[in-house]
């Protein structure tokens, strides 16, 4: 056992028991601390499954990830400059109209996503049935049903993780489609944006936050590539405005 | 019946419940408020009042959150009664 190690970021809102499928997952093999420069809670864990380590990362909770926080900035920058193998987006199957936000958010950004439907017991006792087949169709990713204070599905995530690494997983995220005016804005940026991040960021997810006038994603992309944007930042944000 | 003139979400009573027609803010507070699930189209819930009036909390599709009176004052709807 040696070779590479895989990266697992776990994403959701507030109590979702994201913590807790953490501690399921790494047991005692965790460390936490701080982000860099920021009193953001980081927490790392490991945890090996058929011979292969995994390294997962527990984000901060959230409801969104476009940087109103600290937090928040943290799980986007993770997400996004992290690269990681696997994003976990962990949702309150018992709430799903609040939490689905950010599981859109995060497609918008990867198209490396598991979405777990967690507290799944939750969702029963209340006499909750989720279609999670057709959910998985919709949303274009893989769904796994989950009750992580009683391990239950843990054995199905953890194989939907490694058959994602290896590539053995399509999946076709599902975009959000907005107004035909921004739809156009993005189709006219698409190709600039293209041509400064490369394929290495989501163009299409840039576009966006540019038309957002995204102040501090610019600034975490400067930080990161320090070849492009130099003075363009303000540029950027100027020309995305007058499209 | 003609249409009732749109409230201030601020304006409803505890056990009133709040149907959201526009938010008249701008920024990232708006993006929060939006991201807490204070959407157009959406039905809130007020539950209680803070011993001094203020914040007052809500439930919001299945959670509870609480908004100060200078957020809620630019949440506009149709207050539709008691539940």
């Amino acid at each position: 056992m040696n070779k590479k190690k895989y990266t697992v970021a776990l994403a959701g809102n507030p109590n979702t028991g994201k913590s807790t499928l953490f501690n399921v997952l790494t047991g005692l093999r965790q460390h936490t601390g701080n982000w860099p420069g920021k009193t953001v809670i980081h927490a790392e864990g490991f945890f090996t499954y058929k011979n292969e380590e995994y390294q997962i990362i527990d984000l901060p909770g959230t409801y969104s990830l476009y940087s109103n926080s600290a937090d928040e900035e943290v799980a986007r920058d993770f997400i996004i400059f992290g690269k990681p193998d696997v994003t976990l987006v962990v949702l309150d199957a018992t709430a799903l109209e609040r939490n689905l936000n950010l599981a859109l958010q995060v497609l918008e950004m990867t198209d490396r996503v598991i979405v777990c439907l967690n507290l799944m017991d939750e969702a029963r006792k209340k006499g909750m049935i989720i279609d999670t087949a057709n959910l998985s169709k919709k949303l274009g990713v893989p769904v796994v049903p989950l009750a992580a204070r009683n391990k239950e599905g843990i054995e199905e995530l953890l194989e939907t993780i490694a058959r994602m690494v290896h590539g053995e997983i399509k999946t076709t995220p599902l975009a959000v489609s907005y107004s035909r005016a921004i739809e156009e804005k993005i189709t006219k940026l698409l190709p600039l944006v293209k041509e400064v991040v490369g394929e290495e960021y989501p163009a299409r997810w840039v576009a966006l936050r540019l038309l957002d006038g995204d102040t501090s994603l610019l600034h975490a992309l400067q930080h990161h590539r320090h070849h492009f944007f130099r003075e363009g930042s303000a540029h950027a944000c100027h020309c995305a405005k007058s499209i | 019946m003609a249409r009732a003139k749109l409230a201030r979400l601020s304006d409803a009573k505890p056990g009133e419940r709040f149907r959201i027609t526009k938010l008249e803010i701008e920024g990232t507070m708006k993006r929060r408020l939006l991201d807490l699930g204070f959407v157009p189209g959406s039905e809130i819930t007020v539950l209680q009042k803070s011993p001094l009036g203020d914040p007052t909390a809500y439930r919001v599709s299945y959670t509870t959150i609480a908004l100060r009176k200078e957020e809620s004052d630019h949440i506009y709807g149709e207050r539709i009664g008691n539940e």
